[in-house]
């Protein structure tokens, strides 16, 4: 870091994005499925694939930590250990050898949701594999965004959905759990179900929703939509100007605003 | 990792203005928002839009002569990757009523309520199965679900937000629809964020006048993209989802409907004939085209692949020429640069600042508003922060959230965010981040109407790849509506088309011979290969070394 001040003297503000090295940055050597690259240092396993000539087809999406497409495996010299990171989210370091896993096969259960109902058995009876689990904790040790996989499974084998859809919450479907489970249970399918129960028949309905909807089905706000789109210019600015703002901290459905004649 | 002491020394004064601030928050008072005419002024003179460097009328087809930035003229002007010629047309290879082309939030909703409605879909893309920029959408969606709010507030934040230069049809069809699409949503299980008794937790945004914008923790569309994946992934009976496999070139019937399309496995490079009576473009944005060298927020395959097959059959655009530009796209770290952080952060009530702590803008104003404003602190008042890579960003104050709101808020409110900023040593409750703005949205495209139809019969278009609905500026919250809504629209719409009873005649690829002419004839001798379908980060001395390789394997033999 050689300046923080408010005045720039040599200033980056557009790059695209191709890795965009520090001054004086270190190169590194990496191990991509065996084979030695020189990479620098600080960039993550994504992009420095990429500065090593690698195009990728499969093992790149969002490129931002949270579609799923790029779990990869990786040790370290003199470590037992076997890692899991997102290549778009993981530093490179010094003579890690690494793997990508762009896929990997795992059953799932073909269902009507609206033919289920948010039971226990009903999840054992989709996915009977679910009491294959014994516990050994190396899916939650596989996952990249850190979930507590053997948790949410635990709670279904509980029978409690609602905890196991908090709490598998933030998972985002790479898979590294089903990869790692000694009892071949697809993890994150499983928590989809979960989900899916929970958000459809256990979470309280939106009841002002479901009035909003039936109100525009009946053609409510046809008019006035109409009548929108055919507006001057001039009266739809005074008309914006002149929006009232919703406090900012008034609870969900407690503000009236002055004018209601557009509600 | 973390921050590095230079930058810890500057974070001391960001806190040291705190107190004051919060005091100020407390009693609702914000940083004044701009006028509509001093809006004009700092979007003007500081916002890459309005720049004309680096823009150029384009040279052929339905929009010749419409000024466009470089990148996207140049795809525009672009060729096929096929030669018409040698492609035999006669042997079909997919035959289904309806072609979804793209497998993100509108593709998915526009092939189940196609196959509500009894058609067989084939859905394709190039990529996986959801890999979209909707997965990455954070904030939420917007919807006018409570009392106070109706579509009619809906339609007046969008218009006046875009500056009123959206297409009316379209604004209408968005706020009509929304809360239908939140309504589907909430029935297929999607977990949104709901107070006890079951009413959506909605929260303001920049330009809304109401709280509408509606979320699932800040992973919106990832929430969004799983349940609709899981639904269709269900419903194999009806819907085909092919990944890896583009299409590469539309197919126009001999009496000008659109027949379907040639679709391109991009793992073995085999091509492969899909006709169908209906067709529906969801290709999505264009950020990874880097419009003036910019950072991006986008997903990998945003290449604009959608607009190009429909401009070379005659499709034109709208408001093409613009760009959204988020204000807050990381600056630091550098491995996290150009990634979104969520207008939710300024929703929970984060202050903007500069190199002092001091606030310069309103932190919720429209989005191309407050991006211009953060550039002008930087380029004009010189206030920014520079970070040790060079960049220039301004802290966004992420602990105040937690001091409003509660302990706690920031992990449960933003736990993606708070994960990414972890696990380079930085505790966003804590410490606040560094942003500058970075390349979002395409806010314009492929020219529609209110229920999703082209210009060519049997060929219809929804979601980012559209352009008239945001007009010159989105607001957030607008494009998961926008996919949701309008893919549901051009599923049924295209059903019913369907259903009406259509007769694909011979296919041909006129329409490619025909626009290669005029390029031809505008003196465009050696034009680009499109759609690129994905962009190319190696470096020049890579890519120098394997240029025969990247041309041979765009040419089709």
């Amino acid at each position: 870091m050689s300046q923080s001040e408010s005045t720039p003297r040599k200033t980056q503000i557009a790059t695209g994005d191709r890795a965009i090295l520090p001054e004086g940055a270190r190169t590194i050597p990496i191990f991509i499925m065996g084979k030695q690259y020189e990479v620098p240092e600080t960039l993550t396993i994504m992009k420095a694939m990429e500065f090593a000539g690698f195009q990728f087809l499969r093992g790149a999406g969002c490129r931002g930590g949270i579609c799923g497409a790029c779990p990869t495996v990786y040790r370290m010299p003199n470590d037992y250990k076997i890692h899991f990171g997102l290549a778009c989210q993981t530093v490179v370091e010094p003579n890690m050898y690494l793997a990508q896993i762009p896929f990997y096969p795992a059953n799932r259960a073909v269902y009507k949701l609206e033919d289920l109902e948010a039971r226990p058995d009903v999840i054992n009876a989709l996915y009977p594999e679910l009491f294959r689990c014994v516990a050994c904790n190396n899916c939650t040790k596989a996952c990249p965004m850190n979930v507590d996989v053997l948790g949410y499974i635990s709670a279904l084998k509980q029978g409690d959905i609602e905890r196991a859809a908090e709490i598998s919450f933030d998972c985002i479907q790479c898979g590294m759990c089903a990869s790692r489970c000694m009892g071949e249970i697809p993890q994150y399918h499983i928590a989809q179900l979960a989900r899916r129960l929970y958000g459809k028949y256990i979470m309280p309905k939106a009841e002002h929703l479901q009035k909003r909807v039936d109100d525009i089905n009946a053609g409510k706000y046809d008019e006035i939509l109409t009548k929108l789109q055919k507006m001057p210019h001039e009266e739809l600015e005074k008309l914006y100007k002149e929006r009232e703002r919703e406090p900012d901290l008034a609870p969900n459905g407690t503000w009236t605003p002055q004018d209601t004649q557009y509600l | 990792m973390g921050y590095t002491p230079e930058l810890k020394e500057l974070i001391k004064r960001v806190e040291q203005t705190r107190p004051k601030r919060l005091e100020m928050a407390r009693k609702g008072e914000n940083f004044p928002a701009l006028s509509l005419e001093e809006r004009a002024v700092v979007l003007e003179k500081f916002h890459p839009d309005y720049q004309k460097e680096g823009r150029r009328p384009v040279k052929t087809g339905p929009d010749k002569g419409l000024v466009l930035p470089e990148e996207v003229a140049m795809l525009l002007e672009s060729r096929s990757m096929l030669r018409p010629e040698h492609v035999k047309l006669d042997k079909v290879d997919v035959d289904t009523d309806v072609l979804v082309i793209g497998a993100g939030g509108a593709g998915n909703s526009a092939a189940l309520l196609a196959a509500d409605a009894g058609c067989s879909v084939v859905m394709v893309t190039k990529l996986r199965h959801g890999d979209a920029n909707t997965m990455m959408a954070e904030g939420g969606i917007q919807a006018a679900v409570h009392e106070c709010d109706s579509p009619f507030y809906h339609y007046m934040d969008t218009i006046g937000g875009g500056h009123f230069t959206n297409q009316p049809d379209l604004v209408a069809t968005l706020s009509h629809d929304a809360p239908l699409s939140i309504n589907w949503l909430e029935g297929l299980g999607m977990m949104f964020n709901k107070h006890p008794d079951g009413r959506l937790v909605s929260r303001h945004f920049g330009g809304s006048s109401r709280k509408r914008m509606n979320s699932a923790g800040d992973m919106t569309g990832a929430e969004i993209m799983r349940v609709l994946r899981d639904e269709a992934r269900s419903r194999s009976d009806q819907i085909t989802t092919i990944e890896f496999t583009p299409a590469v070139e539309l197919l126009i019937d001999e009496e000008g409907k659109c027949g379907g399309a040639i679709l391109y496995n991009m793992e073995t490079r085999e091509f492969f004939i899909c006709r169908a009576k209906a067709t529906i473009i969801a290709t999505g944005g264009n950020g990874r085209l880097h419009i003036k060298g910019f950072a991006c927020t986008n997903h990998y395959g945003a290449t604009m692949d959608g607009v190009v097959l429909c401009y070379r059959a005659g499709v034109g655009t709208t408001c093409m020429w613009s760009t959204q530009y988020h204000p807050t796209g990381v600056s630091y770290p550098e491995q996290n640069v150009g990634l979104l952080i969520t207008e939710k952060v300024r929703g929970l009530g984060a202050h903007v600042l500069n190199v002092e702590g001091e606030q310069f803008c309103f932190p919720l104003e429209p989005r191309d508003v407050e991006s211009a404003e953060i550039i002008k602190e930087a380029l004009e008042v010189g206030k920014a922060v520079l970070t040790p890579t060079g960049r220039y960003g301004v802290w966004l104050d992420s602990p105040m959230i937690d001091m409003l709101h509660g302990e706690g808020t920031v992990r449960r409110e933003l736990p993606a965010k708070f994960i990414q900023f972890e696990r380079h040593g930085i505790d966003i409750s804590k410490e606040p981040m560094l942003v500058y703005p970075t390349l979002h949205y395409q806010n314009g495209g492929i020219a529609i109407d209110g229920d999703c139809r082209t210009v060519i019969p049997g060929l219809y278009s929804a979601g980012e790849c559209t352009g008239g609905v945001h007009g010159e500026n989105r607001l957030m919250g607008n494009s998961l509506q926008d996919v949701i809504t309008f893919g549901r629209r051009a599923g049924i719409v295209a059903a019913e088309y369907v259903k009406g009873g259509v007769e694909v005649k011979k296919l041909t690829m006129d329409h490619v011979v025909k626009y290669e002419k005029e390029l031809a004839d505008a003196g465009i001798e050696s034009p680009v290969v499109a759609p690129i379908l994905l962009p190319d980060y190696s470096t020049d001395e890579v890519a120098n070394r394997r240029l025969l390789e990247v041309q041979g394997m765009l040419e089709a033999e």
